[in-house]
């Protein structure tokens, strides 16, 4: 589907946010899904594969989504280049999203650019009425991004840097350590060993935890098996059956 | 519009663009992004006698114009595919033909016998990419003698019209058609995954846990298409050509080398719709050329 890029913001030296027209996209996508972007016109086949990005952000509304990308080889370097009015091929909304958790506080755990799902969440989260305290956890405090956004729906926000330049010193688990209530409903989004740490705290709280997953992908629409996941059932597929999976449904050491 | 029927020996297609096993599931998720009946022919999963969990990820990675996968043949197996996948290709206009796979002959003999009649099911294609397990490992598809014998098996197995996939992993493509062709199969397709490697230097490790994995995509067009010509020019035997295909363009290079019909892997990934492409492309083609179908262009390329 051909979607038009409105805005590709700089937001960092190595983070853009990418603004597109996309209303069959915006009508549909529930927090937590993703788009599989070509990174090229239709023309080209190098870069081969589609890549994958959570949704950050949409407005039913404007028809309008935003994705948050960290350049981190050819493929977002090439997005990184948009322009305004250019055409963006993705297939999406896909995947399983995150399920809202009624009556109990939404905790939603950010590890790095795991946060980028956790925003279009927290505004689904705002009009069911439910007002989520947000944890951030980056490497300097000059990647942490997005916290207006968060502030600005009203959320609690609560940021760590491992090299203390902004929030306390330390990771997101340290935070998670501190505020995490037995009745919390937990959506966390981020590296898999922090993932697996988040896992172990809400166990041990009794809280319930979602986990967004990322793995390599190939066709994104389940049926190429690349992406596997492992689960006590054999592999899952985190582009269908995921990316949010419950915590208990999956390996989070494999 | 131009017909573009296609006669592969005893399998007849409504249209010579069939999608790749492997890369297309069962069809049902790209059912939502096109309409299957307009395909060629369907080629699932590989399928073999017991469920297969596959490999350990990472299974993929990119590769210029093209990617490694390591899959390691991750099925349900075959009674699962007989009870719960097939019923629902049963209304589907297009053939549906299952790719099968095994690590002994006598595995590959009992798929393609429970298969054997199965009113879904049009043909059978063995991949005999798989690593032997009673030849230290060794992939049958590497050796004619191991070929002959896998063909055979199936051949006293089934009455279904019988597809051989080469693996192009040898070093002589024509003397493992030629077997395959002498042990009951009517059909040649090519080719399967190029095996291939990829280490992350960051990590200093190989990046599929697999270590190795099989190379497919734009990629291995060309290798694909000389090996086709090879296999046409020594056999003039009934061949599904694939390898790369993105465009009409590319499937006619096929057909110009010697393919019959082509089919149709990893582009789909990056296009779902790449298939309905490419047979408009073709029918396109057919008519500025004022040709009645597809089959005055089959191996035109030979002298
Ligand atoms: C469901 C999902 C949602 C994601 N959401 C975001 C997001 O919102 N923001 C963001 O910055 N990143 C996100 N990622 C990671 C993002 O897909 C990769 O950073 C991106 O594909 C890198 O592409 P590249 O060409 O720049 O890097 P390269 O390293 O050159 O990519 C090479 C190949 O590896 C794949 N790849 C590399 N890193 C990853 C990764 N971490 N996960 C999956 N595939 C990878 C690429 O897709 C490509 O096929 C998400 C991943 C998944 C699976
Ligand atoms: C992810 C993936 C899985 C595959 N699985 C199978 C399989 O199960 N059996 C088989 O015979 N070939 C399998 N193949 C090979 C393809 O069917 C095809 O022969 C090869 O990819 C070349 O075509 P392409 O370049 O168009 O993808 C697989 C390929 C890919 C990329
Ligand atoms: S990427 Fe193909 S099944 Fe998930």
């Amino acid at each position: 589907m051909l979607t038009t890029v409105r805005k590709n913001t700089m937001l960092t030296d190595r983070i853009y946010r990418l603004t597109l027209s996309a209303p069959q996209v915006a009508a549909d996508a529930q927090p937590g899904q993703f788009v599989h972007v070509r990174t090229v016109p239709p023309t080209s086949w190098d870069p081969f594969l589609r890549r994958p990005l959570s949704i950050h952000d949409c407005s039913r509304e404007e028809g309008i989504i935003a994705l948050l990308y960290e350049v981190v080889g050819r493929g977002t370097t090439l997005l990184s280049r948009l322009r305004p009015g250019d055409e963006v091929d993705l297939l999406g909304p896909l995947g399983r999203g995150f399920t809202l958790v009624p009556d109990r506080r939404p905790v939603l755990v950010g590890g790095g650019l795991g946060l980028a799902p956790l925003l279009f969440l927290a505004r689904r989260l705002r009009e069911a009425r439910q007002r989520p305290v947000v944890l951030v956890g980056c490497r300097r405090g000059s990647d942490v991004v997005a916290i207006d956004d968060f502030a600005a729906l009203d959320c609690k926000v609560e940021v760590a840097t491992e090299d203390g330049s902004l929030g306390c010193k330390g990771m997101v688990t340290t935070l998670a350590e501190k505020h995490l209530e037995c009745e919390d409903a937990v959506y966390a989004c981020g590296p898999r060993p922090m993932l697996a740490a988040i896992a172990g705290l809400c166990r041990g709280a009794g809280a319930l935890l979602q986990v967004s997953l990322e793995e390599k992908m190939g066709c994104g629409i389940g049926a190429c098996l690349v992406c596997a996941c492992p689960t006590p059932k054999g592999y899952a597929r985190v582009c269908t059956d995921g990316p949010v999976f419950w915590a208990e449904e999956v390996d989070l050491r494999g | 519009m131009a017909d573009l029927t296609a006669v592969l020996g005893p399998l007849q297609l409504p249209n010579p663009v069939l999608v790749a096993s492997g890369t297309f599931g069962y069809g049902e998720e790209y059912g939502t992004y096109i309409d299957l009946n307009r395909l060629g022919g369907i080629m699932v999963k590989g399928t073999t006698l017991h469920p297969r969990r596959g490999n350990r990820p990472p299974r993929i990675v990119e590769t210029p114009a093209g990617l490694l996968n390591s899959v390691g043949l991750q099925n349900p197996g075959v009674d699962a595919v007989i009870s719960e996948e097939l019923p629902k290709l049963k209304e589907l206009k297009c053939p549906v033909i299952v790719n099968i796979a095994g690590s002994t002959v006598d595995e590959y003999a009992q798929v393609a016998a429970r298969l054997d009649g199965h009113p879904t099911v049009a043909a059978l294609e063995i991949n005999v990419s798989c690593p032997n397990v009673n030849e230290g490992g060794m992939a049958f598809g590497t050796d004619p003698a191991m070929v002959r014998e896998v063909v055979q098996a199936v051949r006293g197995s089934t009455d279904l019209p019988l597809i051989c996939k080469l693996s192009p992993n040898v070093g002589d493509i024509v003397q493992v058609a030629e077997a395959a062709v002498e042990a009951g199969a009517q059909i040649l397709s090519l080719i399967n995954t190029v095996l291939g490697m990829s280490i992350d230097v960051g990590t200093r490790r190989p990046t599929l846990t697999n270590v190795f994995g099989g190379l497919s995509g734009p990629a291995i067009r060309p290798i694909a298409v000389r090996m086709v010509w090879e296999v046409y020019q020594a056999l003039r035997v009934p061949i599904i050509g694939m390898g790369g295909i993105a465009s009409g363009r590319d499937a006619l290079e096929f057909i110009l080398a010697g393919a019959g019909a082509v089919a149709v892997g990893s582009a789909n990934f990056t296009d779902p719709g790449v298939c309905l492409k490419i047979i408009r492309e073709l029918e396109e083609y057919i008519e500025a050329q004022g040709l009645d179908g597809l089959s005055s262009l089959v191996g035109a390329a030979h002298p």
